[in-house]
């Protein structure tokens, strides 16, 4: 916790001699999700999160777009932004970018940050703005009852694809590699140990973080991502993503594919020095590239975790460092001498 | 020879050429000097949006008119007295527009025959006697530029480069200007590469030397320096003077500026000048999209900036949804517009003034939003600190409508003294103001109905704003019908409450019948044409709008104290609409939309015929 507290993603940001619990980030307000919506577990999650960091209370900013999960902040006594469908990360980035003194979270949707807002938030992921972007992902639009989502799969029976949809879905964590990422990760709502595990890894990252969370909507989308909380299966299609570690399930193995990629194959069909170890620090993103495609097609095996860590400039402190070094190259700004900067004459 | 100096009170020139010869640069250095010599003076850039336009062509001619006066003057002028054409399409664009016994210095290099036919020239209209009513003054400016820099180690191309500054060279010498500005300019903006910088300068003497020495030059000219009002003055230009103002704004307010901007013509000069200003706290954004511009500005003001967005129309309209956000979520934004031809992309560097309605209504929903219009290229800097002003006091948006004229167009600009420039900051809130400790977010100012500005690190007034409609106090979301309406009524009454100068009038003897009235950049054609009419003898009243959002409170007053209000407007009546539906005034409008400002003389035809009328 110390080694958090101090880890170069919060550097800036003030922290509290207080003890906080729980308590200390609810909102008086009404939590108003169907019964059921796995947004629930992952407000919990966040919620009793949130004290670990330490943080002074008026620091931490939540921005949200459209969709269900955008309420997220309403609930959360922040300081907090329910924006436009789509835009949380462009209002996001300019709140980080001119404070780098406050922790600045985005909580979006898969229709919210892949559909309406896809440019914003490929633009974040590249310029690395100091924000944790959590993209709640149900494959589903949930708050417009129930179209098929950018996430949803080839075919998804919905009300405005009676014959279904006919578009490829995105995969947002190859989305957020392609997009020059510092940080990728995914986990799940049902898994509140995992969750927290890689929101603390998240909020240690100076630059953007993106987590996607596996967010099941019961009543548009129910059970979409069974197979990983199912006892039964689950342990055997989990590929669990942990830095220095070979990347295994209970019974698959992640080994290098003959076609330079991975490829997944029986745990007991091959030996140990041959399993993939994971390396979420690798400047080089092709082989956290080559994970994120594991889960294709149809969640037979599914990597869960840190895909990428690799540490690059954050982009408000860069800005910042550009204004000090103007101000030591050329002097404070002066306004009488900016006005009188031209060529200049005097009457009278 | 002796050369006879002719004395005259003021001269139009337009320097027009291909856009690749330099007329800009050339139109710039002149005014340079003009306003170093001490005249007034009003400028003019005319250029094609397309960066290289096929060479020698109609479309890819580029002008630059600067009007310059013994007496203060209000516009870069209706008509040129002289006209430098680089080539015979810059010839053809541009005669329809000179009178008939201007000067024309040609360019007879350039007359040749391919050149003659790309613009539909049969024969060569400087030898075809078609411009006997003209006073043509055949000049070989490229050759004579190579002659001149014979001695230099340049190739012919690199050398008939120089042709602009020979041009200049040759323009300041028939209007006495001084020579030392441009030749220390040309000594700093080539430092790099002294021989060109070597090479111009004998350009710019060659063209002087020209002047002094050939017979088809007689006579030159003289404008005495102008009586301005005493001070200290730079020439400058709306988009420059907008961005000063800006950092002005910043400065007054005591908030660091953000200005969150996406590229677009004619606004990204703003974009491009604040972004030399770090040294001043300026943080420029140049955002993936206009709407990331806009967002990014306003994430900026919840965190206690001040932030701004510059554009133009199409970027006004892409960035709606988030001045409706602004607009709900009462921060403090300034949306700079400075309009260009349209609908759609229409005529990028062409002005208009067309966007007002979409600046008043365009938006989903109840959504007022404030309006200032700055008048002439410096008042664009108190327009910026008066945005800012009531943005800051009001936690609103603003929108600040700038055109394309304006933009481009220059004119001197008496520096302001900085003590004097008005405070503008607002205290922002950090105690709660609530019962036991809590804070209302939309708990108001009894005054000016302006909502708490909390930002985040406020230890204790945490809170949550968004898009959804809010409980009155609270803040908390509602769906409450009752709410709803007094939230909307309540937004509108702030903004319609907002303190705006009262209109003032100019009608010198009390006893016009005609009220002339505009807004934005006609101002100073407007003002031109009235001063024609008094000159003959005419009477007529001026007054002109810079608030459009609220209107100043006696403007019905003034309105209906006229028989007659005219209203010339670079669009199809926009602000007449809002006139007559507000104030039931039967407002005669004069529209063009030609992507050109109205021309002084015209003008004044239009009023005197208002007047004539029964």
């Amino acid at each position: 916790m110390t080694e958090l507290v101090n880890g170069k993603g919060l550097a800036l940001i003030p922290k509290t001699d207080v003890k906080q619990t729980l308590k200390d980030f609810k909102s008086d307000q009404e939590v108003r999700w169907c019964p059921g919506c796995g947004d629930y577990a992952i407000l919990a999650a966040v919620q009793s999160f949130l004290p670990e960091l330490g943080l002074k209370r008026e620091n931490i900013v939540f921005v949200s777009g459209i969709g269900c999960s955008s309420r997220f902040p309403y609930y959360l006594n922040t300081y907090g932004m329910h924006s436009i469908h789509g835009r949380a990360p462009a209002i996001a980035t300019g709140l980080a970018a001119s404070r780098p003194d406050l922790s600045v979270w985005v909580i979006t949707g898969d229709g919210d940050a892949l559909s309406i807002g896809g440019n914003h938030l490929i633009h974040a992921l590249r310029r690395n703005v100091n924000l944790n972007i959590l993209l709640f992902n149900n494959r589903i639009y949930g708050l417009t009852k129930g179209q098929y989502s950018p996430t949803s799969e080839i075919g998804k029976i919905t009300k405005s694809t009676p014959m279904g949809s006919l578009d490829k879905p995105f995969n947002p964590i190859s989305l957020a590699i392609g997009a020059e990422a510092s940080f990728v990760a995914r986990t799940i709502d049902s898994d509140r140990k995992h969750l927290q595990s890689v929101l603390r890894e998240a909020t240690a990252h100076r630059g953007t973080s993106l987590v996607e969370i596996y967010q099941n909507c019961n009543i548009f989308n129910d059970n979409a991502f069974e197979q990983l909380k199912d006892p039964e299966v689950r342990d055997d299609i989990t590929l669990r993503l942990e830095h220095d570690q070979p990347i295994v399930s209970a019974t698959k193995a992640v080994v290098r594919g003959a076609n330079g990629g991975v490829e997944v194959v029986a745990r007991d069909s091959v030996s140990a020095d041959q399993i993939l170890v994971h390396d979420a620090h690798n400047p080089d993103p092709s082989v956290a590239f080559a994970l994120s495609r594991l889960d294709e097609p149809a969640f037979e095996h599914v990597p869960i975790g840190i895909f990428r860590s690799v540490d690059r400039p954050s982009y408000d402190v860069l800005m910042a460092e550009q204004l000090e070094d103007a101000v030591a190259q050329q002097g404070p700004g002066d306004l009488s001498e900016l006005l009188m900067g031209g060529d200049t004459w005097r009457i009278g | 020879m002796t050369k006879q100096v002719q004395q005259l009170d003021r001269v139009i020139i337009r320097f027009a050429g291909d856009s690749g010869d330099g007329m800009q640069l050339t139109g710039d250095r002149f005014t340079a000097g003009t306003a170093e010599f001490g005249n007034d003076l009003s400028t003019l850039p005319n250029f094609p949006a397309e960066i290289r336009a096929p060479a020698g062509t109609l479309p890819g001619v580029s002008s630059f008119q600067l009007h310059f006066a013994d007496h203060d003057i209000l516009t870069p002028g209706d008509a040129p007295n002289v006209l430098v054409a680089m080539n015979p399409a810059a010839l053809k664009a541009n005669l329809p527009d000179l009178p008939r016994g201007a000067d024309i210095i040609a360019n007879t290099d350039e007359f040749t025959k391919r050149n003659l036919q790309k613009v539909g020239y049969a024969t060569n209209p400087l030898e075809d006697d078609s411009l006997r009513e003209w006073r043509v003054h055949a000049v070989a400016l490229t050759s004579l530029t190579v002659k001149a820099l014979e001695d230099f180690d340049l190739s012919k191309k690199d050398a008939e480069r120089s042709k602009n500054m020979f041009a200049l060279g040759l323009l300041s010498w028939l209007y006495h200007r001084p020579t030392e500005h441009t030749i220390k300019f040309l000594e700093q903006k080539f430092a790099k590469k002294p021989d060109i910088a070597k090479a111009n300068i004998a350009a710019f003497q060659a063209g002087w030397n020209y002047g002094e020495t050939t017979e088809s030059f007689s006579v030159s000219y003289e404008v005495k320096p102008a009586r301005l009002a005493p001070g200290v003055y730079r020439n400058i230009s709306g988009n420059q003077a907008l961005a000063y103002g800006l950092i002005a704004a910043s400065v007054q307010a005591k908030l660091p500026l953000f200005l969150g901007s996406y590229p677009i013509t004619p606004a990204s000069d703003i974009l491009h000048e604040l972004s030399r200003h770090k040294r001043f706290g300026v943080r420029t954004f140049q955002a993936e999209d206009e709407i990331a511009g806009v967002g990014a500005a306003l994430g900026a003001a919840f965190g206690g900036a001040l932030g701004v967005t510059t554009t133009s129309g199409p970027g006004v309209a892409l960035k709606a949804e988030t001045v409706g956000l602004a607009v709900t979520t009462e921060l403090p934004l300034i949306i700079v517009d400075v309009q260009r031809a349209g609908p759609s992309t229409g005529m990028p560097t062409k002005t208009e003034q067309t966007d007002l309605l979409m600046a008043m209504f365009g938006r989903n929903g109840e959504s007022p939003v404030p309006i200032v219009a700055p008048m002439s290229p410096s008042d664009c800097f108190d327009a910026a600190i008066e945005a800012a002003r009531i943005a800051v006091k009001y936690r609103t948006p603003v929108m600040l409508l700038s055109d394309g004229y304006l933009a481009n167009g220059s004119e001197p600009w008496r520096l302001p003294e900085v003590s004097e420039l008005p405070d503008i900051s607002q205290e922002f809130t950090t105690e709660p103001n609530g019962e036991d400790g809590a804070f209302l977010p939309y708990k108001r100012d009894g005054e000016t109905l302006a909502r708490p500005w909390a930002i985040p690190g406020t230890p204790g007034l945490e809170h949550r704003i968004g898009g959804i409609e809010k409980a009155d106090g609270t803040g908390n979301i509602s769906y409450d019908p009752n709410n709803h309406d007094l939230m909307v009524r309540t937004r509108a009454a702030k903004i319609a409450g907002i303190d705006v100068p009262e209109l003032e009038v100019d009608d010198p003897d009390g006893d016009a019948k005609v009220l002339v009235i505009g807004w934005g950049s006609t101002y100073g054609p407007i003002a031109a044409a009235v001063r024609r009419i008094r000159n003959g003898g005419g009477k007529v009243a001026q007054a002109h709008l810079r608030h459009l959002n609220p209107l100043p409170a006696n403007t019905g007053d003034v309105l209906k104290r006229y028989d007659k209000v005219l209203l010339p407007e670079i669009n199809l009546g926009q602000l007449a609409l809002l006139l007559r539906a507000r104030y039931l005034v039967d407002v005669i409008s004069y529209n063009r939309v030609r992507g050109l400002p109205f021309k002084a003389e015209e003008l004044a035809g239009v009023i005197q015929d208002v007047i004539d009328s029964d």
